[in-house]
């Protein structure tokens, strides 16, 4: 990937760019923070003694799981706090002002001239309704433009431009809804930087997007603030990412920082137990725990393979779903009646799930891997091919075998908040596929619930409770107990762990692998992030624009990449480099 | 663009067609004889009744009469009623004062209803909000001919402000009044839904990231949240359009006004069956064409939309 700036250095060191500054004063400073927000149940404390200083030109980066109040405290600095949330102690200093108690006009002098913002989400930080060149228009004349509507004009393909949009006048006149996620981040930093502030502060600015743009944006960042002279505060829930992008690291838990130092310290030797934790746990950085899931898998896969052998399938026994040649078209309404432009979103796919193994279809959004997965499942259906299960093939099979099917394979969503009916009890939810295949009595299904809950790792007691009252990971060990109540042999997984905090997530995934060797699970494990894969799958199938771009087993697809397209993939890891210096060794 | 219009265009003519042959089978198809309505309790002698029924075609079969009927629509002329006047001469009469309240009512409902729901979605809460919450509520709850004489009784006669009714050729002043009760519903759904998009826009994503980007609150609640808070009032306000023309039944009643309500209602009584399809049918004529032109000014307001 090619930027228009030039690299001025590599940045480890913290020299700043170009700009003339003074880095001896520091440009931020916040002391002994306190910010509360005002719930039912009183005040809740969720930035507690925070203290943060941050140099001219020098990038810092927030580190913590959601909740830990870190963009929280991004949100104070340029008094932006959501709701009922207000700063309750502590001081907040820009180049020596005190910004805690300022007037409003004084703030809003500050921001975007003074601190610029990146938000985390480009889909939704845009206004849908208005122009891109617009919304650069207005952030240049709030804070001071002047100049004739030609020459502002000029100044908005400028930053675009800047911003690394290419065809930037062009591209001003388009709505958001005309671009990509990536496209929207690079417009969004773009207004960021437009005004050339002394600070921008980067909440989450690539979690939304896809692990080869993430790096592209983020390798656009960084360069542009280096030539900036820009400070960047960088706030992010990726220890992997946060070490690679920023010299100074803070790591936030429950509204404190637990530690700070510089980056590659604290990679190398946490002190904190939550920052050994969260090294230990961080999915770009792990290549230990691996073997245990992989080693888990292969014996389990053994051991079936051994059961099967006594009570011989018809079918061969390894292998309990093969899609072959899978292809779906959809055909897209054109602009004129009667015009329509068929989309392939799977072209030619075909793999093998191995029983009691796991099989990882990986690639960014937009590659087809969950159409390919809804596929398997049966809620779709194949243009041409074919999913057979067991070696029969799905699409033959009448109503009441179908029905019987689905027993067999079932599926975990990615987002608990959504798959899992509010209205339901959590006993409800589990017991209602039970409940549908008619299994059992009350008192039977109940009982099942009961064990499905301990096998989850969850009190019984959860059972009488609501959707609300559970945490993300909980939801999403209750969708995993729904989807093993009818003792499927399938699951398919698709981007069961993404929406989840990295430690939950590092235990979903145990619960996950000790599922399978318990009870000889088959796992399609559809997702975009490759750190994941290694640390659960045997086998990789990469998709791309709905083709496969390589097939192969982890080991091999992680050591010896034979495509391009997986190299970058594999590039894009954030921390990835780090792992090489600092964690294996 | 031009396809779409086109489209729709073409829409119109079956939504017509089964919008119509309803009309005309709920009252043509009503249990009853007009004709021998029109004898009163005396009764027409048979051969006036078959005299009239071969005039007015009411001794054909059903679908004949609907053909012929439309025939009628689509040529303009509906022909005429029991007391021998031009139907077309009746909807001529009956629909500029209507049109005329029914775009007043329109005018203060979207203009006050939008007004006050900005102001109270912006200072959610305080007492202003609280205030325009529990008004609204009042002219959702209290029946519009309750409004409608309070406002007689209090700004017409105690006040003396406004004309108590509205004479034979309504100007603006007097139909003022007709149009205040006719909007005061619709006003208080406005105001709701205008204070529930502009609280919604407020907290979201891009309002926070034009204000990081400097903006003051007065700039984004004019650029962000107003534009944005609009799309669903300007639907409700259409579809409010067909609304108005039809709810001014009750009001025209009450300030005596010789609009499509006071004659629809007057056709019913009589049984003039053919006066009734005819304004009805018109009726949904403006109902679609309304709903046709709030299609085209979400496309304007909202650039997600490119109708092709």
């Amino acid at each position: 990937m090619t930027t228009q700036f030039p690299v001025t250095n590599d940045g480890a060191d913290g020299t700043p760019g170009p700009a003339p500054v003074d880095t001896s004063k520091p440009l931020l400073e916040i002391r002994d923070l306190e910010i509360s927000f005002a719930t039912g149940g009183g005040q809740v404390r969720a930035v507690r003694g925070m203290d943060l200083t941050v140099y001219p030109g020098q990038s810092v980066a927030i580190v913590g799981e959601s909740g830990s109040g870190k963009s929280t405290t991004a949100a104070a600095i340029i008094d932006l706090l959501p709701g009922t949330g207000k700063v309750t102690g502590g001081s907040i200093r820009f180049e020596g002002r005190e910004l805690v108690g300022a007037s409003r006009a004084e703030k809003e002098a500050l921001r975007g001239r003074a601190i610029g913002l990146v938000p985390q989400d480009p889909m939704s930080n845009l206004n849908p309704v208005w122009r891109i060149g617009t919304q650069v228009e207005e952030a240049l004349k709030a804070n001071g433009f002047k100049g004739s509507r030609t020459e502002l004009r000029a100044r908005v393909a400028e930053v675009l431009a800047e911003a690394g949009l290419p065809d930037s006048a062009r591209r001003a006149r388009q709505y958001p809804h005309e671009f990509s996620g990536g496209m929207r981040q690079r417009a969004l930093i773009g207004i960021g930087l437009a005004s050339r502030p002394q600070l921008l502060i980067a909440d989450e600015p690539t979690s939304a997007l896809d692990v080869t743009v993430q790096r592209q944006i983020l390798d656009h960042l960084g360069d542009m603030t280096r030539d900036l002279g820009t400070a960047l505060l960088f706030i992010t829930h990726d220890l992997g990412l946060a070490a690679e992008r920023a010299e100074h690291l803070l790591v936030m838990f429950k509204g404190k920082v637990v530690e700070s130092g510089p980056a590659r310290a604290i990679l190398a030797d946490p002190q904190h137990p939550y920052t050994k934790r969260l090294v230990k746990s961080a999915p770009s950085l792990a290549s230990r725990r691996i073997q245990s899931a992989h080693v888990h898998g292969e014996e389990s896969a053994e051991v079936l393979a051994h059961h099967v052998d006594e009570t011989p399938v018809v079918a061969g026994p390894a292998v309990v779903v093969e899609a072959k040649n899978l292809t779906k078209v959809f055909s897209i309404r054109g602009s004129r009646p009667g015009s329509s432009t068929d989309f392939t979103a799977v072209d030619d796919v075909s793999f093998t799930l191995g029983r009691g193994r796991t099989l990882a279809i990986v690639g960014e959004s937009g590659s087809g891997k969950s159409t390919a997965a809804n596929m398997v499942l049966g809620l779709l259906e194949p243009t041409s091919g074919t999913v057979e299960f067991d070696g029969v093939d799905v699409a033959s099979l009448n109503t009441k075998d179908a029905f019987a099917f689905r027993r067999r394979v079932q599926p975990v969503f990615q987002n608990p908040y959504g798959s899992l009916d509010p209205m339901f009890s959590i006993f409800r939810s589990i017991e209602e596929p039970l409940k549908l295949h008619g299994v059992g009595n009350r008192s039977e299904r109940e009982a099942r619930v009961r064990e499905l809950l301990d096998l989850v790792s969850l009190p019984q007691s959860a059972m009488r409770r609501f959707p609300n009252e559970l945490s993300g990971g909980q939801r999403q060990r209750i969708a995993i107990a729904r989807a093993l109540a009818l003792k499927p042999e399938v699951v398919v997984l698709d981007e069961a762990v993404s929406a989840l905090d990295v430690l939950v997530q590092a235990q979903v995934l145990e619960l996950l692998g000790d599922l399978q060797s318990e009870l000889g699970l088959s796992y399609l494990f559809i997702t975009h992030d490759l750190a994941v894969v290694r640390q659960i799958a045997d086998d990789v199938v990469v998709m791309q624009h709905g083709k496969v771009v390589e097939q192969a087993s982890t080991d091999e697809v992680f050591d010896t990449p034979r495509e391009q397209y997986t190299r970058d993939l594999l590039a894009a890891i954030p921390g990835a480099g780090l792992v090489g210096d600092e964690i294996a060794g | 663009m031009l396809w779409y219009l086109g489209r729709r265009l073409l829409q119109v003519i079956p939504v017509f067609l089964g919008a119509t042959l309803l009309l005309y089978a709920l009252v043509f198809l009503r249990p009853g004889d007009p004709v021998a309505a029109l004898g009163g309790e005396r009764g027409l002698p048979e051969a006036v009744a078959e005299q009239i029924r071969a005039d007015y075609n009411l001794d054909k079969p059903f679908f004949v009469q609907y053909l012929l009927f439309l025939r009628g629509v689509v040529t303009l002329d509906f022909g005429v009623d029991f007391r021998g006047r031009e139907v077309s001469e009746v909807i001529a009469n009956a629909f500029p004062v209507t049109i005329q309240l029914a775009l007043m009512a329109l005018i203060i409902e979207a203009v006050f209803g939008v007004g006050f729901g900005l102001i109270a979605g912006m200072r959610k809460g305080k007492l202003f909000d609280a205030t325009a919450l529990v008004v609204s509520l009042l002219f959702i709850a209290v029946p519009t001919f309750v409004v409608g004489f309070v406002m007689q009784i209090v700004i017409g006669v105690n006040l003396g402000w406004l004309p108590v009714t509205v004479g034979r050729d309504p100007d603006v002043i007097s139909l003022l009044m007709p149009a205040l009760v006719l909007a005061a519903v619709s006003f208080a759904y406005v105001l709701r839904l205008t204070r529930t998009s502009v609280v919604e826009n407020l907290s979201a994503d891009y309002v926070r990231t034009a204000r990081a980007r400097g903006l003051s609150r007065s700039q984004v609640t004019g650029r962000h949240v107003l534009r944005n808070s609009l799309i669903p009032v300007v639907t409700f306000l259409g579809a409010d359009i067909g609304a108005l023309m039809s709810g001014a039944i009750i009001t025209e009643g009450i300030f005596n006004i010789n609009g499509v309500g006071g004659t629809l209602y007057d056709a019913i009584i009589r049984g003039e069956s053919i006066t009734v399809v005819s304004l009805t049918t018109v009726l949904v004529m403006v109902y679609i064409g309304a709903n046709l032109l709030v299609d085209l000014l979400y496309a304007a307001l909202d650039p997600r939309i490119r109708y092709a």
